[in-house]
């Protein structure tokens, strides 16, 4: 409960699509959850004038009518947090999917009284505190298995200390079960039950301890972005593109491949068959460090484009709050949220119809500051509680800019927040080079940042052989308007190399089969040693075309073709055969040289 | 309904298809309202804001002849409804549902909300069967497939009528005997395209498997607004309730984006960018997301909108929102219907998102997805070879740029284009595309798994000889 007032009991004076307002409301508080008219639809109050309450409401208003009552509910918009998240799918304001198929069926129509968390469903608590210590807000009480592949750790929740007095023994309870008695300082002090269930208001970011720096890459299997331009765990990103620049699939690939603890994956204002192509794949997906199904690790927020558009604003906020949730139990959490111009979108559509005064492109005026209060929610942190756990939570916004345009507001504004940009382009796209992210445009600011990580656990030369590839595809990019006006079969030999070995990077490196059984995910190992094959064969073919060898043998040496499949035929596992294209780059290039004479 | 023997005499103001009623009770938001002339006629619009001091209407037949004092209304005590029935198949009907082909009224089996509801995300099923439209260009690389929503994005003069007649001909869903319809869903359509349609439909006899609804580019726009809503809750009727499998066009949407601009421009509302709504988005995905199949129906609704691009801009907000929404898209350009290739489709730039799980073996050929990615990357080769040429000649062209202008070239006139009476098997698109491939070296084709070269190439080269 926010505050001990009787809670409001107005009515509804006016009704415009998912906007109401109320009088009598003089008791309800700023971004309090209310339920409104005889259908008790939830909604959130935005704004307070006297006894007005103007009401976002979170599902469909058809019918609503003047003068139905509005009740306030004591609690601002929150969500449930508890065992039961991981492996479920929920709308914008958490109320899930599967139980209201079961009531409705198919289509989703009015329902109310569902609660986000079962309450009958019993989960085995194992204790972990002990009775008689002290304790603070985040310290661990006990632990729930709730997959195999997440340990749900249960904390003492904000705001509560003191001394253990009772802790439930080891076995199955409910969320609601009070399952620990703790009890202020004092011998009258406050003593609160504490069952697994709690609740956080998604507006109000989680506290944690500290912040950290962020050094360790969130490792995602794709190659442009590991080794290109790699985000850091507790980092943010943004992939801008236009349609059918694969967004989508960037994201269900990080979702698939990344190796956070926690995925939080926000369907917002997007397709619903992209959210079944989720719910259908990832129970089959294997984990690949732990060969667990993905959705073991998974929480899907689902508020489809065609699902009531105030909702979608909410999703984002009940996704993040969630990713703090398990953040603060000392997991790494990756939450995708696709797409936060959908997000931008309903935010507009709401700010129209409170007639506020509109900036850039109708976007109302705090669109900036409502990015960066979602973005910064991100980021390493100690937790709160004793044992000084760590935990991170990385944000990667997709963003639809309206004509694959980057210079609208919602596209600069989340460029502002985030140090990740992965640049989707159409022209990529439409000569099918996917992932489509143009390594023009793009850039990360983590590199510094994660450099140690790779020169520890995977190869002392990594940023040699980064860098050289980045200035390889910069000289490509520059020389590509000298071929346009002469061809390139005028350009010395040298630069034609470069041309040759760009066009290898991009093909055999850079470009990267989401489809394919190996191509999928690619180690950070596999990522190295095939990047210094292809340096090694540049630098190679540099020194023997010195020694005189034309360009055009070296374009058809055999191991070109090698090269270029062995990101699809030469699994993570058996890293060994990169040796033997190596072995045979160099007879290749041997021989080349011997019949040279 | 108690409510709606209630009759309100006058209105407070008319301005474009929007009245304002002042002093009525107990109205709900998104009713149902009836309107009745000075003359005595009778048309119907829906509630659109209730407040204390008045009720907003949005009258769909426009408000022309309607004066403040004389126009008496009638809240229905509902949301818009239409009937619904297998009758409506081989029939025209206006936006309400009516038929409008002189034909006698059908038996009404029910009626139902115009608007749906939203499809609960996890009760959907992923659409993954392969639909034949035979034509090479979208069954080879945009393949339908059932439960998608996959537009063509055309241009004013371009053939994207004669392709859509030629798909509700020859669309078939290979190796089934479940029940297959149409409905076509005419948007502001000129009387001559209509004709064009209608025509076509009972020449061929398509018709009978055909539910039309009709609303003409001289209708009063607010209608427009109903005409999507009324033929996908047929659809919607056939596909879930009746197990059939549906296949929705939709023309043109470019015609029903202007007339939600007007109706928002008459109430005053902020816009967005070219003074579109800012909920055009949201309110053409109301529409392409009922798109779908449904676990455990058997029925699918399979939709095919077709938008003609503004100035033949795709960054347009109406074909850029429908992009952001729609599963693909099948994009039609000048310069090809020009060089007198039928159908004009772009290959580069149209993409079907659903294909990937659609084709392959058991549906298609195990072959299918590699050729088509492979068509994919030699064309946008052979189109960067043709802006090559265009500068430094043909002569200036290494060996390798010369094949890959031979098999753009032929890739174009032989694949691309067909007959517009010409119904391919996918076998046959497929066969064809291995046949435009071998114009290339072997070592071009790092797509395609070496054991579908030696499998299919190496048999089209053999025959060629």
């Amino acid at each position: 409960m926010i505050h001990n007032l009787t809670p409001a009991e107005g009515s509804v004076i006016r009704v415009a699509g998912p906007v109401v307002e109320a009088k009598g409301m003089s008791q309800a508080v700023m971004h309090e959850m209310v339920e409104v008219g005889r259908n008790s639809l939830i909604g959130e109050i935005i704004r307070l004038e006297g006894e007005y309450a103007t009401i976002q409401i979170y599902q469909n208003t058809s019918g609503l009518k003047l003068n139905e009552p509005v009740t306030g509910t004591g609690n601002l918009l929150s969500v449930e947090l508890g065992p039961g998240l991981i492996g479920g799918v929920f709308d914008g304001i958490q109320r899930p999917l599967e139980s209201i198929r079961k009531l409705t069926g198919p289509f989703i129509k009015q329902t109310h009284g569902v609660t986000a968390l079962s309450r009958e469903k019993i989960w085995p608590f194992q204790p972990k505190a002990k009775p008689g210590t002290q304790l603070i807000s985040g310290d661990i009480l006990g632990t729930v298995k709730e997959t195999n592949l997440v340990e749900h750790h249960i904390m003492v929740p904000a705001g509560i200390k003191g001394k253990l007095v009772e802790i439930a023994p080891e076995g199955n309870y409910t969320i609601v079960e009070k399952i620990a008695l703790i009890q202020e300082e004092g011998a009258n002090g406050k003593k609160t039950n504490i069952p697994m269930l709690q609740r956080w208001p998604v507006r109000t970011p989680k506290p944690y301890t500290q912040r950290l720096f962020a050094s360790t890459p969130l490792i995602t299997g794709q190659r442009i972005i590991d080794t290109f331009f790699p985000i850091a765990k507790g980092g943010s990103a943004a992939i801008p593109g236009p349609f059918g620049a694969g967004k989508t699939i960037v994201q269900q690939q990080l979702a698939k491949w990344s190796d956070a603890n926690v995925i939080i994956y926000v369907g917002c204002g997007e397709r619903g068959n992209e959210m079944v192509e989720v719910l259908d794949t990832f129970p089959q997906l294997l984990d690949p460090t732990t060969g667990r199904p993905l959705m073991e690790r998974t929480i899907l927020i689902a508020n489809t484009s065609n699902m009531p558009v105030s909702a979608r604003e909410a999703s984002i906020y009940t996704g993040i709050t969630l990713a703090e949730y398990y953040r603060d139990m000392g997991y790494a959490v990756a939450l995708m949220a696709d797409s936060t111009s959908r997000w931008a979108e309903a935010l507009r559509e709401v700010s129209g119809r409170l007639e506020e005064m509109p900036a850039e492109e109708g976007f109302p005026s705090y669109l900036p500051s409502r990015l960066a209060e979602f973005y910064e929610r991100t980021g390493v942190v100690k937790t709160i509680g004793t044992d000084n756990r760590t935990g991170s939570i990385c944000a990667i916004g997709a963003i639809s800019p309206p004509g694959g345009d980057f210079s609208e507001p919602v596209t600069q504004h989340t460029k502002r927040f985030t140090r990740v940009f992965w640049a989707l382009d159409a022209e990529l796209a439409g000569s099918r080079h996917y992932p489509a992210i143009n390594w023009m445009a793009s850039y990360s600011e983590y590199i510094p940042n994660l450099t140690d990580w790779w020169h520890k656990n995977v190869d002392a030369t990594w940023s040699n052989y980064r860098d050289e590839a980045m200035r390889i595809l910069q000289a490509e990019d520059e020389l590509k308007n000298i071929v346009k006006l002469v061809g390139s079969e005028a350009l010395p030999d040298k630069q034609r190399l470069t041309l040759e070995t760009a066009r290898i990077i991009r093909i055999a490196f850079l470009q990267q089969n989401a489809l394919d059984q190996i191509d999928t995910y690619c180690s950070p190992q596999k990522q190295h040693k095939m990047l210094k094959i292809i340096i090694d064969f540049h630098h190679l073919a540099e020194t023997i075309i010195t020694k005189g060898a034309p360009i055009f043998k070296v374009t058809q040496l055999p191991v070109i073709v090698d090269i270029m499949r062995m990101k699809d035929n030469i699994p993570n596992n058996k890293l060994e055969q990169l040796d033997d294209v190596e072995k045979k780059m160099h007879q290749d290039m041997d021989n080349l040289v011997t019949t040279l004479g | 309904m108690l409510n709606s023997n209630l009759e309100y005499r006058g209105v407070s103001s008319i301005n474009g298809p929007i009245i304002i009623v002042e002093n009525v009770k107990n109205v709900g938001y998104d009713e149902l309202v009836s309107v009745k002339t000075p003359t005595g006629k009778t048309r119907i619009g829906k509630v659109i804001q209730v407040s204390q001091k008045a009720v907003t209407v949005q009258v769909f037949e426009g408000t022309a002849d309607l004066s403040p004092s004389q126009t008496r209304t009638r809240f229905l005590g509902h949301s818009l409804e239409v009937p619904v029935s297998t009758e409506m198949l081989g029939r025209i009907m206006n936006s309400y549902g009516e038929p409008i082909d002189g034909h006698p009224n059908f038996f009404t089996e029910e009626k139902r909300d115009v608007n749906g509801y939203p499809l609960n995300p996890t009760a959907r099923e992923y659409p993954k069967d392969f639909i034949q439209t035979g034509i090479s260009a979208i069954d080879g690389l945009s393949s339908l497939v059932r439960g998608q929503k996959l537009p063509v994005f055309s241009s004013p003069g371009l053939s994207h009528n004669a392709l859509a007649a030629q798909i509700v001909r020859q669309a078939q869903i290979r190796n089934a005997n479940e029940p297959f319809n149409i409905v076509f869903i005419a948007m502001g359509l000129k009387h001559d395209d209509a004709d064009f349609f209608r025509k076509g439909f009972e020449e061929t006899g398509a018709i009978k498997n055909v539910a039309m609804f009709l609303n003409l580019a001289d209708d009063p726009p607010v209608e427009r607004i109903i005409t999507p809503r009324a033929g996908l809750t047929l659809a919607e009727y056939l596909a879930y309730d009746q197990a059939s499998h549906v296949l929705v066009i939709m023309t043109d949407m470019t015609n029903y984006c202007e007339a939600l601009r007007e109706i928002s421009s008459a109430m005053e509302e902020v816009p967005s960018r070219k003074g579109y709504p800012g909920y055009m988005y949201s309110d053409l995905a109301s529409l392409y997301e009922r798109a779908g199949r449904i676990v455990n129906k058997k029925g699918s609704i399979t939709q095919m909108p077709i938008l003609t691009m503004p100035n033949d801009d795709i960054t347009h907000p109406i074909p850029d929102l429908t992009g952001y929404i729609t599963e693909g898209q099948i994009v039609l350009s000048r310069s090809l219907e020009k060089q007198g290739i039928y159908p004009p489709i772009n290959i580069t730039t149209s993409l079907s998102r659903l294909m990937k799980d659609g084709i392959g073996q058991g549906n298609t050929r195990e072959d299918h997805a590699d050729l088509s990615s492979q068509l994919y990357s030699a064309y946008a080769q052979y189109n960067a070879v043709k802006s090559l040429v265009t500068i430094i000649g043909e002569e200036g062209l290494n060996a390798r740029d010369k094949e890959y202008l031979r098999f753009g070239e032929r890739f174009e006139r032989t694949f691309i284009n067909q007959d517009r009476t010409e119904n391919r098997t996918i076998e046959q698109t497929l066969d064809l595309a291995w046949s435009t491939l071998s114009d290339l070296s072997e070592e071009e084709l790092l797509a395609i798994k070496p054991e579908y070269i030696q499998k299919y190439l190496h048999k089209t080269k053999t025959e060629a000889k």
